[in-house]
C-alpha cells in the first residue's frame, strides 16, 4: 500500500540546506535545492562516520549530479539515489518525496 | 666470512654526508663496511643556510641527514670523535677517543676552518668566527650583552655575518683589508655600488684597513687599532677573513699538500696515496680550493664512481655565485674580472636605481665569458646558461643587460637550453633529467625536488627549475589547473578580487555572474569566508547560512558522534574565578566532558544540537562570547603571565594578548589563525610556533610571522623588532589582510609564506615599505572587520528563526536517540556505535 505522509512545511527547510525528520523511529534527512525547486530525502545515517549527521552536510553538485557532502569526512552522496560517489559499494536509502502545496510528503512503503 | 672491505670517511660535514648518501644509493653499497668520524657533536647540517639559525631554524631543521640514515644503512657513526692520526703502513686510523679503525679505502672530508689573522689580541674575549652551530650560539650569547659588532672581512661570508650581527640588534661595522667589498667576485664599480647600498642599510664599511692590534676598549670590551692610526671600539669581533683547508691530519701522515695548504688531489680526487681520497674544502685540485658546496658535491660523486670502477673525473667547477646580501642582489659569473686576453667588456650603470651590470664577452663577440650584477640579479640564470653552455650571444650582447624599452623580457627561455645544460649544480641535475622526471609524472616543484633533488641544495636554481617545469607541462598539454572547483574557474585569490571589486554580497550572485552549477562543499565555505572577510555580515543570515560548514552553521565543533563541543572565548587565557565557576556549573548541568585546550581555554564536549542555544544562553548571560573555535578564523592569543607577575617579565604579555584577541576575534580567514605573546625572550607562550608571535624585549615588541605547530611544524620568521604597540598592530593588520586576500583555500600562513615568491623579504617590502601601495587598503579592510564585530551566538539567540535550526527533528521534540555516552575517568565519552540495523526501511522497501 502506498502512503504519502506529511512531514513538515516547505518553509521549515531553509533553502539549500537540510533538516532531519523522525519517521517510525528512523531519522530521515530532507534537503531543499532552491535552483531545482526540488526536495530530496535520504537516510540521515552516515555509514562512514557511523553517526546520524547527513542533514547537516553542505549541498551542491558534482558534474551536475546533486549531492550532499558528509559534514564529518566529506564523502558525497547522490541526493537522488543515496549512492556514494567515492565508494560505489556504499549506498544509503533514499525515499520518494514530493512538495504538495506547502507540505513536504514522503512515501514509505510498509510491508 | 666477511669479504667486505672497510671504507672510512673522516668528517661528516656537507660533503662527507653527500658522499655517504651517494654511496648508499649506488650499486657498490654492499661492498663496504662503512665507518665515519664526526668531530662535531651533531651529524651533518646545512652550513650554507647556517644564518637561518638566527631567524629561528633549529639545528634539527638544518640537518642534512635523514632520520635513521646511519642505522638503516649500517654505517658506523663515531659521533663527537675526531680522527687523530692516520697510519698508512698499517692502514689504520686512531681517534681522539681511542678507537682504532682499519681501512681499505679512506675518504678525507675534513672541510676547512676560518682563518684568524694572527694579530696580537685575536684571542681576546668575544673574538669569534662563523662556521659551526656552536659558533653561532657563542655569537648569540655575546650579542645579548653587546652593543657594537665588527666583522673582519668584506667577502661573501663576511657580509652574511654582518647581516646576522645587524639582525641581532648590534651597531655593525665591516672592516676590509682590500680596497673594495667582495674583491674576489666584483670589479671596482660593482664593489663601490655594493658598499653604497650596504651603508644605506646602516652598516659602516671600512676598506683599506689593516688591523694591527686588538686590546682593551673604553666604551666597549675591545678596541681595534689599524695601521693608519685609526681605532674602532667594539664588543664583538667576528673574523671572516677567508678559510684554510683542514689538512693537518694529511700532513702528519705525509700525504702531499699544497704550498699554501690543501690536500693535493688528481682528477679522480685521489691523494698521493691511491687508497686515500680527499673531497670538499680540504682538497686542493689544480692548485685551487673550492669554497662552495657544489664543487664538493661533484667531487663526492666522482669518488663514488671511481670506487665503482666507472670512469669519472672532477675537472674543476663553476664558481659563479648569486646571493642576496642584506636585501641587495649580487651575482658574479665566470671570468668576472675579464682576465681572458682580448675579452670585450660591456657595462651598464643606473645611478638612480643603483644597478650595476657588466658582461665579459669573447673577442669574437659570440660567447659570454663572465658577468657581474649588483642591485638586480634577475638575469643571473639566463646569463649563467649562456656562459656554461656556450650558447651563441645575440648580435648585440649588451641587449642582455640593457633595460628593454619595449618591455620584452630578454630572458633565455628554457626551450633555448640544450638538454645537457646543468640546471642544478648542487645535485648535478641537467635540463634533460628534469624533462624526464616531468614526463614520468612529476608535475609540481615538490615532486621534482623529491625525484631529482634539483633545488634542494643552495636553492639558487629554483626559478629555473620552475620555468623548465612549466615549459615542459605546457608542451605536454598539461594544464596547470588552479581552479577552485568545478563551479568556479578561478583561484581563491581571483574570487577575492572579483567579490571585492564588483562588490558582490551573496554566493548566488557570484555563482550567477562567474560560476556554474549548484556549488559544492569547497566553493561554498570558501566564498562564505571571503564574503565575511570583506563585508562581515552575520554568517547565519539566510543567504549565507547554507554555505557554512556544519561547524559554522551550528556555531560549534562537530564531533565524531554528531554531538558538538562548545568553546567560549577566554581572551589571553585570563579568566576570573567566578567565570571559571560558571563554566564548571554549565559543564556539570549539561553533563559535558570538560577539557583544557592547548589554546588556554576550556572545551565542553558532548552537547546535543538542541542544547547549544540553552548552553549559550547561560554563557552569554554570564558575560562569555563565542570563541570561534568552529570557524576558520582567529582562535586564541595565548600568553605567558608576563611582567605583572613573572620576575623575568619585560612587558605585559597578558594585556597585549587580550587586546589583540579582542581586536581580531571573529575575523574570517583562509584557515585558522593562532597568536601568542611572550613577556620576554624565554618565550613561555611559544610564540614562535604561531601564525603571529609577539615577544617583549627591552627595546619593544618583536614580531614573528608564519609559524606553525601541528602536522608540519614551522618556526616563525622574525619579521620586525623594537616595535611600539601601534606599529605592531599596524603591521599585524596589514599582514592578516594581505594573507586573507592572497592565500589559497585552507592554506595556513606557514605554507602561504613558503610559496610566496620573494619570501620574507617580499613580505617585509609589502608590509613595511608598502612596495605594492596596498597598505591603506589593507588597513581599511581590517578596520571594517574590527568595527563590525558581533558575537555570533548573541545574534543567534536574539533571532527566533535562527534557533529553529537547532531542533534535532523538524517533526518531533524528541532528542536524537542514536547518541549514547559511556563513562570513563569520571566523565562521559561517546559509546562505540552499536551495529544496529540502521537501514531497516531500505530493506523493507526493496
Ligand atoms: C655561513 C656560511 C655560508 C655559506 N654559504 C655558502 C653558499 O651560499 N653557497 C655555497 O656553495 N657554499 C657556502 N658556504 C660554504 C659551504 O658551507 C662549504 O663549502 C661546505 O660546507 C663544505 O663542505 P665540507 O664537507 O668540505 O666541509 P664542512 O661542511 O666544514 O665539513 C667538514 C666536517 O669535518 C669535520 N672534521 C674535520 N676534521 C675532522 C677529523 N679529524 N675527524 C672528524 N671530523 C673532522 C668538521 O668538524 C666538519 O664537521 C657557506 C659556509 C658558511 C660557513
Ligand atoms: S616568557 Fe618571560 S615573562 Fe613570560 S613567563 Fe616566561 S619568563 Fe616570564
Ligand atoms: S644549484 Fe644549488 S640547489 Fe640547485
Amino acid at each position: 500500500m502506498i502512503q504519502w505522509q506529511t512531514l513538515c512545511n516547505l518553509d521549515d527547510i531553509p533553502a539549500d540546506s537540510g533538516i532531519c525528520a523522525l519517521v517510525d523511529a528512523e531519522q530521515i534527512a530532507l534537503f531543499y535545492v532552491s535552483k531545482l525547486q526540488a526536495v530530496f530525502a535520504l537516510h540521515n545515517y552516515d555509514p562512514f562516520a557511523k553517526a546520524h549527521v547527513l542533514s547537516r552536510g553542505i549541498i551542491g553538485d558534482i558534474s551536475g549530479e546533486p549531492v550532499v557532502a558528509s559534514p564529518i569526512y566529506k564523502q558525497h552522496f547522490k541526493l537522488t539515489t543515496g549512492e556514494c560517489i567515492e565508494d560505489s559499494t556504499v549506498k544509503i536509502p533514499s525515499y520518494p518525496v514530493r512538495i504538495n502545496g506547502q507540505h513536504i510528503e514522503i512515501n514509505i512503503t510498509h510491508a | 666470512m666477511n669479504t667486505k672491505k672497510n671504507l672510512v670517511v673522516i668528517g661528516n660535514g656537507m660533503v662527507g654526508q653527500h658522499f655517504l648518501a651517494q654511496l648508499v644509493a649506488s650499486s657498490i653499497k654492499d661492498d663496504y663496511t662503512i665507518t665515519t668520524f664526526c668531530e662535531e657533536p651533531r651529524v651533518a647540517y646545512d652550513r650554507v643556510h647556517l644564518s637561518a639559525f638566527f631567524s629561528g631554524k633549529t639545528a634539527d631543521d638544518l640537518s642534512l641527514v635523514e632520520t635513521n640514515f646511519f642505522e638503516n644503512n649500517n654505517i658506523r657513526l663515531l659521533l663527537g670523535d675526531k680522527a687523530a692520526k692516520i697510519d698508512r703502513t698499517t692502514k689504520t686510523i686512531t681517534s681522539a677517543q681511542g678507537h682504532t679503525i682499519a681501512y681499505d679505502k679512506l675518504v678525507l672530508a675534513t672541510g676547512s676552518y676560518p682563518f684568524v689573522p694572527p694579530v696580537p689580541g685575536h684571542d681576546r674575549p668575544q673574538c669569534l668566527v662563523y662556521r659551526t652551530i656552536e659558533d653561532l650560539e657563542a655569537i648569540a650569547a655575546a650579542a645579548a650583552k653587546s652593543k657594537v659588532g665588527v666583522v673582519v672581512g668584506g667577502g661573501l661570508l663576511g657580509l652574511e655575518a654582518a647581516k646576522a650581527l645587524k639582525d641581532l640588534g648590534l651597531k655593525t661595522h665591516v672592516v676590509e683589508f682590500a680596497p673594495r667589498l667582495m674583491a674576489v667576485q666584483l670589479d671596482e664599480a660593482g664593489g663601490a655600488l655594493l658598499r653604497n647600498k650596504i651603508e644605506q642599510l646602516g652598516v659602516t664599511v671600512h676598506t683599506n684597513r689593516n688591523t694591527q692590534l686588538i686590546t682593551d676598549g673604553e666604551a666597549c670590551l675591545n678596541k681595534m687599532c689599524f695601521a693608519d692610526g685609526e681605532e674602532l671600539e667594539t664588543d664583538i669581533i667576528l673574523f671572516s677573513a677567508g678559510i684554510r683547508p683542514r689538512d693537518d691530519i694529511a700532513r702528519a701522515c705525509e700525504l702531499e699538500v699544497g704550498a699554501r695548504g690543501g690536500i693535493v688531489i688528481d682528477n679522480q680526487c685521489k691523494t698521493s696515496d691511491p687508497d686515500i681520497y680527499a673531497i670538499g674544502e680540504c682538497a686542493l685540485w689544480n692548485n685551487m680550493i673550492f669554497g662552495l658546496v657544489a664543487p664538493g658535491y661533484a667531487m663526492a660523486r666522482t669518488v663514488v664512481a671511481d670506487l665503482a670502477n666507472q670512469s669519472a673525473s672532477f675537472t674543476g667547477a663553476d664558481m659563479s655565485t648569486k646571493l642576496k646580501l642584506m636585501g641587495v642582489d649580487v651575482a658574479s659569473i665566470g671570468d668576472a674580472h675579464a682576465k681572458t686576453p682580448g675579452a670585450l667588456i660591456y657595462t651598464y650603470q643606473n645611478g638612480e636605481l643603483e644597478i650595476y651590470k657588466r658582461l665579459v664577452v669573447s673577442p669574437d663577440k659570440k660567447h659570454l665569458l663572465g658577468a657581474v650584477l649588483v642591485g638586480d640579479a634577475s638575469s643571473y640564470s639566463t646569463l649563467l646558461q649562456y656562459c656554461l653552455n656556450g650558447i651563441q650571444l645575440p648580435a648585440q650582447p649588451d641587449s642582455l643587460i640593457l633595460p628593454s624599452l619595449n618591455a620584452e623580457p630578454v630572458g633565455l627561455g628554457p626551450d633555448a637550453l640544450p638538454n645537457s645544460a646543468q640546471i642544478c649544480s648542487c645535485y648535478d641535475v641537467s635540463k634533460g633529467d628534469i624533462c624526464q622526471a616531468v614526463a614520468a609524472g612529476c608535475h609540481t616543484v615538490g615532486a621534482l625536488k623529491a625525484a631529482t633533488k634539483a633545488g634542494s641544495g643552495c636553492g639558487g636554481c629554483a626559478a629555473l627549475v620552475k620555468s623548465v617545469l612549466n615549459s615542459e607541462l605546457t608542451k605536454q598539454g598539461v594544464e596547470v589547473n588552479t581552479d577552485l572547483c568545478e563551479h568556479f574557474a578561478y583561484t581563491r585569490q581571483e574570487l577575492f578580487t572579483l567579490i571585492k571589486v564588483e562588490k558582490i554580497k551573496t554566493f548566488n550572485d557570484l555563482l550567477d555572474k562567474h560560476g556554474k552549477g549548484l556549488g559544492c562543499e569547497i566553493c561554498k565555505p570558501t566564498v562564505a569566508s571571503i564574503l565575511a572577510s570583506n563585508w562581515n555580515d552575520f554568517i547565519l543570515k539566510t543567504e549565507h547560512a547554507p554555505l557554512q560548514d556544519t561547524n559554522d552553521a551550528f556555531l560549534a565543533n562537530i564531533q565524531k558522534d554528531g554531538t558538538y563541543s562548545v568553546v567560549p572565548r577566554i581572551a589571553g587565557g585570563e579568566i576570573t574565578p567566578d567565570k571559571l565557576i560558571v563554566l564548571g556549573q554549565i559543564g556539570k548541568k549539561y553533563q559535558l566532558y570538560t577539557k583544557i585546550t592547548g589554546g588556554q581555554r576550556v572545551d565542553l564536549f558532548g552537547a546535543r544540537v538542541e542544547q547549544l542555544p540553552l548552553i549559550w544562553q547561560e554563557l552569554v548571560e554570564a558575560g562569555f562570547e563565542s570563541g570561534h573555535a568552529y570557524g576558520k578564523s582567529l582562535r586564541t592569543v595565548k600568553s605567558c603571565v608576563g611582567s605583572n607577575w613573572c620576575r623575568y617579565g619585560v612587558d605585559d604579555s597578558v594585556g597585549l594578548a587580550i587586546e589583540l584577541e579582542n581586536r581580531y576575534k571573529g575575523l574570517r580567514s583562509p584557515h585558522k589563525i593562532k597568536f601568542a605573546v611572550s613577556g620576554c625572550t624565554r618565550e613561555c607562550a611559544e610564540a614562535q610556533g604561531k601564525d603571529v608571535g609577539v615577544i617583549a624585549t627591552e627595546t619593544g615588541w618583536s614580531l614573528y610571522l608564519c609559524g606553525n605547530g601541528g602536522m608540519k611544524p614551522r618556526h616563525a620568521d622574525l619579521f620586525a623588532t623594537s616595535l611600539d604597540k601601534d606599529t605592531l598592530i599596524k603591521y599585524i593588520d596589514r599582514f592578516l589582510s594581505f594573507y586573507i586576500q592572497t592565500a589559497d583555500r585552507l592554506q595556513r600562513t606557514s605554507v602561504w609564506m613558503e610559496n610566496m615568491a620573494g619570501g620574507l623579504d617580499h613580505l617585509k617590502a609589502v608590509i613595511i615599505d608598502d612596495s605594492l601601495g596596498l597598505c591603506n587598503q589593507l588597513e581599511a579592510q581590517m578596520q571594517h572587520v574590527v568595527a563590525t564585530y558581533q558575537c555570533e551566538w548573541k545574534s543567534t539567540l536574539a533571532d527566533e528563526t535562527k534557533l529553529k535550526r537547532f531542533r534535532p527533528f523538524v517533526n518531533s521534540a524528541q532528542s536524537d536517540p542514536s547518541i549514547e555516552f559511556i563513562e570513563e575517568r569520571g566523565q562521559i565519552r561517546p559509546a562505540e556505535p552499536s551495529p544496529h540495523k540502521h537501514f531497516k526501511i531500505l530493506e523493507v522497501a526493496q
